[in-house]
Parts: C-alpha cells; structure tokens; sequence
C-alpha cells in the first residue's frame, strides 16, 4: 500500500553505519533509548544472573522434583485450555460473522472481557462461582466434582483468559472469505461437510493455529487469576509462575531466577512460532 | 467515488450469507449459537454477573462503607497515580516506535516489531521478577542505591517501572497498522510546504492516527490499573502504602473479607466495561473516518 518515499531513507543508506547511528532521528533515539532501560537492560540482568547459578546448579534446580512438577501442570493444563479454546474459539467466531441474532453485539463486545477484567477480579469471581456452594459449582459438586481450588479450578482461569485470542484472530479472516469460493464448491456437487472440510477449513487453519499459540502463551505466564482459584499446592495445582513468586517471597533468588529464566526461554520459544505461524497466514492472504 | 463502491459492495456481502439460507436448516445455526451462548455463559457471563451480585447482595449501604475505608481509598490513589504515570510513558515511547518502524523500511525490521512485543509474551512475574534482579537489594544497582538512600524495590517507582512494562507493546501496535494505512503522501506534502517536523505531526500525522492513538492508550490504562502479578512481586503489598487495587482484592479475599473484596472488584470491573464501550466506540469512529475519506 505504502508508496516508498524517495527522499531521506535512501540518501542515508549510502552512509556508514556510524554516522546512521550518530544522526538518529528523535523518534528513534527515545525508541532505542526506551527499549535499553526497560527492556534490554532487565532482560540482560536476569540471564547473567542465571548464568552466575552455573550450569549444573541452574540444571538441579531446572529440573527439580518441585520443578518438574511446576512445569507438567501449567503447561498441560495451558495446552488443554488453548485447545479448548480453538475449538469454541472457532465456533464462537463462526457464529459472530456468519449469523445475526439478537444481542450480537453484546456478545461481540463480550469476548474482549478477560483482556479488559483485571485478572484478579477474573480470579475473584472464578473461584466463587465455581467453588462447592457457588453458582456453578454446586451443581457438579454432589457429582463429587471439585474444581475451585483444584487443578480444573486452574484450568477454568486459563480458559478465561486465553478465550479471545482465536476469535480475534479468525474473525478478520473469516469476513474476508469470498462467499463466491464457497458457492461455487457446492455448485459443483460438494455437500455442506465437504464444503466446509475441503474449502472453508484450510485457510481457517493457520490463523485458528496462532490464536491458539497466543492464547496458549498467555496462559502459561498467567498469575492473577490462577493464584486466586487454585489451592497452590506442589504437585497438585502450583503453577510455575506461582513457584517463581513464592521463591522470591523466601529470598530465594538463583531458585526464582532459574526457574524464571526456563519461563523466560519457553516464552520466546513460543513468540517464534506464533511468528511463523502468522508467517504462514499470509499465504492465504489475497487482501495484500 | 472508490469509497463508495466499496462500502456498497461490503454491504452487499454482509447480506449474502442472511438471505441465501441453504441446504443445512436453520437448526444448525441455531444449534450454533446456542452452544456459543452457553459456553460464553460458563466461562464469561455468569462470572461477570456475579461479581455484581456478590458486590451489591447485602445492599448499597455496607458497599459504600466498604468503599470509604482509608485503605480501599489509598489503593485508589496509589493505582491512579502510577496509571497516570506509565500510560504517558507508554504513549510516547508508543508514537516514537510506531513512527520508527511505519516509516522507515531497515533489515531486522520483523525482528524489532517482535522486540517490542516481548513483553507480552513474558509472564508478568517474571517481568516483576527482572526488575527486582536489577534494583533490589541483592541486585545490580541495590548497593547504589542502598547507599544513596533511594528505594526502587518496594515503592512506588518500581511499580511504576513494571505497569509500564506490561503495558509497553499496546500503542505502537494500534499505531503502526493506521500509519501504514495512511502512507506518507500527506506528510511528504506538508514538509514541502515548509513545515517543520513538529507542525507536521501536530497538524498532519496526529489527527490522522488520533483514532488508533486513543484506542491504544485506552487498552494500555486498562491493563494499568490491573495489572497484578508483575506490581506484586516489587510492591511488598503493604496495606495504606504500597497497595494497588487488584492487590487490595486478592488480600481483602485472602483474609475472609469477600464483601470488601467484591466492592473493591465491582470498581474494576466498571472500569473494564467503560475500557470496552469506549473501544466499541473508538472501534465505530474510525470505522466512519475510513468510509468518509
């Protein structure tokens, strides 16, 4: 879209780097500048502060018992709510932009909520509802279901917040979809399943794929709403973040940092792929 | 004259799919949207209902007594005063970013864009975490600063430090897309003209992206005011001091105090409702500007 201007950026790109560095403009000088101190400079403390633990030490306490445990619960537990996610997240955004009902908009505006509602008012209210005597919960209750204060508890606040992310990221997509591609599938004798498996469904597949990435990577680093609802006991339902505070609050400072840094390590991990998944979007992308 | 074919034409493909009903019944859709409901009911509505029943069950007086008490109206305070420091913070550094990456076109320009939304990738508590390595009292500056006698850890500018953290990403990436969209046509025009850089943006580049700008420092004074786990961890939670609002919450339930939790959650889940209507809004606004230019 963008029309390239000729003038300053190309006469500068003859000039060394030097000079390019030393003749910023103002905007990138408080970018640059803004980035160091908040950013970098952080980031920077915290990995040499891991590395001064020493690789077999950062190793034995990476990988203990307590850790472990950590790990295997917000990652799986991650993973089940994001999958979940991207299957109602799909269904809820197929039903925003191909229906209308009554109350559309609402529910439309309703999605964005877990990314406006403070987390700990997510958690406030999460554990209420579903704890044995609240709304939902003393419905599954005589069931011998438990699920404040239990990893299912955990679950239920990552679902919360990972919720809008595949909705957001399909929607746009699915308006976009030519309606003339769909008509003609099931012109030439394709049924509706088929029409929807074979035509609809694969472009669908890398934005469903990021949001479920997004809302995956969210719910691994959530901690409002999960120390709320969840009993936070090791092995059970303590989640690695959890661990990380609780580490800190005992002056623990190379046991918070190391198991910080694994985060830390998965979470750009994960940036990567949602990267190359969006990367992979665009293929479908006629728009550009 | 484009505009006008285009806002037509879209409208003739929102109708389509309402009154071409095809083979599959209308019971699917209905099926449809009934599970969306339900499943939006689970996870969003009654949660979101409850927090007002839990809130207003005993009455409006004992919530307004609750609301009146010194610490609630500290933690007040202290969350407006650090919002109303990151968010300015954020929304410079928002502009400079956006305006860097929009106009100029560098290797490594992917990357950057990745950079700057690392910090939502990375979880608040390690964010909180970070900023303690730096500046507490076994961090890189805590001797430093020990023995000036400044606190960072534990105070007000830390908190201020991580909100602004968390919420870094929100105006450069609701700016960079209206920046793109617009071109620089208009801009290149002015400086011809003999403007200087700043009556530029003054006059040609702010009132085109003041949509977008609005739009993210809305979602950034959101999740401000919010914020938990990050403020948490440098805070030290110290009730009438260094107290935000959502960590009055989480204390007040912690210690069997649910109504006052709950009157300090309808607050902030007021302000989350006000944070979405105005996006409705700003969302409609510049729906209009696209189809009047």
């Amino acid at each position: 879209m963008t029309v390239t201007s000729p003038s300053p950026i190309s006469s500068n790109s003859e000039q060394s780097f030097w000079y390019r560095l030393t003749h910023l403009s103002l905007p990138w000088k408080v970018t640059w500048v803004y980035l160091s101190f908040m950013l970098f400079l952080p980031l920077v403390a915290m990995l040499l502060k891991a590395a001064t633990v020493g690789p077999a030490k950062f190793w034995e306490i990476a990988t203990g018992e307590i850790a472990l445990a950590t790990y295997e619960v917000t990652f799986v537990t991650a993973f089940i709510a994001a999958a979940i996610n991207g299957v109602f997240g799909t269904l809820i955004a197929w039903v925003l932009v191909r229906y209308d009902f009554p109350g559309k908009r609402i529910v439309d505006a309703a999605v964005d909520l877990p990314f406006a509602l403070p987390t700990a008012v997510a958690g406030l209210t999460l554990a209420t509802v579903y704890s044995d005597n609240g709304w939902i919960g003393s419905l599954v209750a005589p069931l011998g279901i438990k699920i404040a204060f239990t990893r299912l508890g955990v679950g239920m606040a990552m679902i919360f917040i990972s919720l809008p992310f595949v909705v957001r990221t399909l929607q746009p997509v699915l308006q976009d979809l030519e309606k003339e591609i769909e008509e003609a599938a099931w012109c030439l004798g394709a049924s509706s399943l088929q029409t929807f498996l074979l035509v609809i469904l694969p472009p669908l597949i890398p934005p469903i794929l990021t949001g479920v990435a997004l809302g995956f990577a969210r719910a691994v680093g959530e901690y409002g709403s999960v120390v709320i609802i969840a009993g936070n006991v090791p092995f059970q339902d303590l989640i690695a973040p959890v661990l990380v505070f609780q580490r800190l609050e005992q002056y623990d400072y190379a046991g918070a940092t190391v198991v910080g840094t694994v985060l830390l390590l998965i979470s750009l991990l994960l940036l990567i792929v949602i990267n190359v998944l969006q990367a992979w979007g665009r293929r479908y992308d006629y728009r550009g | 004259m484009t505009t006008e074919v285009k806002s037509s034409f879209s409208q003739f493909n929102q109708s389509t799919p309402r009154s071409a009903p095809r083979s599959q019944g209308a019971w699917v859709k209905w099926l449809l949207i009934s599970i969306t409901i339900l499943y939006l009911g689970l996870i969003l509505f009654i949660p979101a209902l409850n927090v007002f029943v839990e809130a207003f069950g005993q009455g409006v007086g004992p919530f307004l007594n609750n609301l009146t008490s010194p610490t609630f109206l500290s933690s007040v305070k202290l969350t407006v005063i650090i919002a109303a420091i990151a968010v300015p913070m954020n929304t410079v550094f928002g502009l400079c970013a956006a305006w860097a990456i929009a106009r100029n076109h560098f290797l490594g320009r992917t990357l950057l864009l990745s950079i700057i939304d690392l910090p939502f990738a990375i979880s608040p508590v390690v964010a909180g975490l970070m900023f303690v390595l730096l500046f507490g009292r076994n961090g890189w500056f805590g001797p430093f600063l020990d023995a000036n006698g400044i606190k960072i850890i534990f105070a007000l500018p830390a908190m201020v430090i991580v909100t602004a953290f968390v919420t870094m990403p929100f105006v450069a990436r609701e700016v960079i897309p209206v920046l793109e969209e617009i071109g620089s046509e208009q801009e290149e025009a002015a400086k011809t003209l003999g403007a200087s850089d700043w009556q530029t943006f003054w006059r040609v580049t702010l009132p085109n992206i003041r949509w977008g700008l609005l739009y993210g420092v809305i979602l950034t004074n959101a999740r401000a005011m919010g914020e938990f786990g990050a403020v948490s961890v440098v805070s030290g939670n110290i009730a009438g001091k260094t107290q935000t609002m959502p960590l009055f919450v989480e204390e007040a339930y912690k210690q069997y105090k649910t109504p006052e939790a709950y009157s300090a959650a309808v607050i902030l889940a007021l302000l989350a409702v006000v944070t979405l209507i105005l996006k409705e809004i700003v969302e409609r606004k510049s729906r209009i500007t696209d189809v009047q230019e």
